[in-house]
């Protein structure tokens, strides 16, 4: 009886109806004030967005708009800006996320492997994910600076050029930004991962050593098989967070120099809120959604099909 | 071989840490560094004299204390609704089994996925007819609703390390379910709650996205939005000052994040294992 009263197996629903429903109620009475703004606030939203793409909206104080078919995709076929935004999103992105990953791997490996300066280094290594994005990007924007920045008075100091304008310059710019988002994203992945490598029984590693196997070799036959499906996990997380970042870039170069660093999200957003097209907008962000759940379908589908290649050998 | 191991790592570990911290200590050097000396060729790290001036002038400026007030109010509502309505959702999340359990997770899981850029043209559209687009008590809305995935996810991983048996032992005593919740499941949640809330709140008081979009007039501007006002355009404010107030945004969210340290590897790590 107690049991049935704390723990609602659905079994028991059959026995007892009219307990069952009673517990159903109560459920439902519970989830309610969670489900109420989740429905109105967001997925309401994205079922109305998906509308918008097919309408050609403005964001107008009294909007009067139409049912337009597929043509913002038809038009969005010819923009040539916003396809090259969408490379440019998707070198940030895969930038970001790969460099996340091995600074994060290189940095929680040496958090595991017993070294004095932990206690600091794991301090340190919350600040940038605790920090504001704006705060972030208003602390960079002062590293790059182009005159009395550290980052050009320290190349100065050991004989390189020391006149590069980080942020302004085209060939720079995007690659400077990517760094910023690696020093952003890097915690979070590293302190996942730490807790990751912390679970791999020490008896593995003690075992391949004994057996004769290097560091190298360690790393490659017990660690990394072992963090693989966390890796799966923190980058498929990365890659959309990366994806769908905003704060920074705008900030930091609002898309310059000349489109340099317009990722898609930017794009969009100036698109809805610049121009006001909100219908076109709508379209571009339905493309990205696209995109990016194609590209993670592939990836993790290559991830599953490695794991099950690994267990049947 | 061996013995140059260990001081290669310890290179390695002083380069991260130079790399983490020193975008830190530069802000904050330049925040006492007087518009001279920020404005000179000479580079280096310590001021030559210390200019607290900066932050007396950032908390002058104006807008600056105003908006301060306002994050403050926008974080603090939304982190106090979404725990008040997180906490009972997550408990049936964690102690259901089947599809409503299935159903939870997987939409926890897509909300990561959800392309904010695509829902934020209709959530201004809805937030406009009921009136709330431009107003702090809409965009806590929206903050609530956007951080209740991760509290979801925290919280049931606390419900779920919660012995079963204790409720029972509750239930055997005649208590109602409600009663079992208040009185046995509610406290011991208490550290999970804390850490859920504390990071809520810098969620709110960092962000960004949302604010800038759904905030048109000053008053309204929560601290993010001023700050960024102040780097370009009409309110370009001063190297030392900007800094400064940078870094006075920056101080809550670290404290608190200094405090979750442990949380936030357990917490994930209690919320995937469940998962």
């Amino acid at each position: 009886m107690t049991a049935t009263l704390t723990r609602p197996a659905p079994t028991t629903g059959k026995k007892k109806p009219a307990l069952a429903r009673s517990r159903r109620r109560e459920a439902i009475g519970l989830v309610l004030p969670s489900l109420i703004p989740i429905l109105v606030l967001s997925v309401a939203p994205l079922v109305v967005g998906i509308f918008l793409a097919f309408t050609d909206a403005r964001l107008v104080r009294h909007p009067d708009y139409g049912f337009a078919g597929v043509d913002n995709f038809t038009k969005l076929v010819g923009n040539d800006l916003f396809w090259d935004s969408l490379r440019i999103g998707m070198i940030w992105t895969v930038g970001v996320t790969l460099l996340q990953l091995a600074a994060a791997m290189g940095l929680a490996l040496l958090l595991n492997s017993g070294l004095r300066l932990q206690g600091l280094t794991r301090v340190l290594a919350l600040v940038p994910w605790a920090m504001p994005p704006v705060v972030v990007a208003i602390m960079w924007q002062m590293i790059y600076s182009a005159n009395g920045g550290p980052l050009n008075a320290f190349l100065g100091s050991v004989g390189l050029p020391d006149d590069i304008n980080w942020l302004g310059d085209f060939s720079v710019a995007l690659p400077a930004v990517i760094v910023v988002g690696v020093w952003v994203g890097m915690p979070q992945t590293t302190v996942t991962l730490l807790a990751g490598l912390q679970q791999i029984p020490a008896e593995l590693q003690e075992a391949a050593a004994m057996d004769g196997a290097g560091a190298w070799r360690r790393f490659t036959a017990v660690t990394w098989p072992s963090l693989r499906p966390i890796v799966t996990s923190i980058t498929s997380l990365n890659f959309i967070w990366n994806f769908n970042s905003f704060s920074l870039v705008y900030v930091l170069t609002a898309g310059g120099p000349g489109g340099k660093t317009m990722v898609p999200v930017l794009f969009i957003y100036l698109e809805a809120f610049k121009n006001r097209e909100i219908g076109y907008a709508a379209a571009m962000g339905l493309v990205l959604v696209v995109v990016v759940v194609l590209i993670l379908a592939v990836y993790l589908r290559s991830q599953f099909r490695d794991d099950r290649a690994v267990k049947g050998r | 071989m061996r013995t140059l191991v260990r001081p290669a790592q310890y290179v390695a570990l002083a380069l991260y840490i130079l790399f983490l911290g020193f975008p830190l200590l530069w802000l904050i050097s330049a925040s006492v560094k007087s518009s001279g000396e920020l404005n000179s060729l000479t580079v280096s790290l310590l001021p030559s004299e210390w200019h607290w001036d900066n932050y007396t002038e950032a908390l002058e400026k104006q807008g600056l204390v105003r908006s301060a007030a306002n994050s403050l109010i926008v974080a603090l509502a939304s982190t106090a609704l979404s725990v008040v309505i997180a906490v009972p959702a997550s408990y049936v999340l964690a102690r259901l089994k089947g599809k409503v359990r299935a159903a939870g997770v997987g939409w926890i899981l897509v909300s990561q996925v959800f392309p904010v850029v695509l829902i934020i043209l209709p959530l201004y559209l809805i937030l406009r007819t009921l009136g709330l687009a431009d107003n702090l008590a809409g965009l806590t809305l929206v903050h609530t609703t956007y951080m209740l995935p991760f509290a979801l996810w925290m919280l049931q991983g606390y419900v779920a390390a919660i012995p079963v048996e204790l409720e029972e032992a509750g239930a055997v005593d005649g208590a109602s379910r409600l009663t079992v919740l208040r009185t046995i499941v509610f406290p011991l949640l208490a550290p999970g709650v804390a850490a859920t809330a504390m990071f809520s709140f810098v969620s709110s008081w960092n962000e960004f996205f949302f604010a800038l979009v759904l905030l048109q007039s000053p008053e309204n501007y929560t601290l993010p939005i001023t700050l960024n006002m102040f780097v370009g355009g009409e309110g370009k404010v001063a190297l030392g000052p900007l800094a400064a107030g940078a870094v006075l945004a920056a101080i809550p969210s670290i404290v608190f994040f200094s405090i979750l340290r442990r949380k936030l590897t357990s917490g994930l790590m209690a919320g995937a294992v469940k998962g």
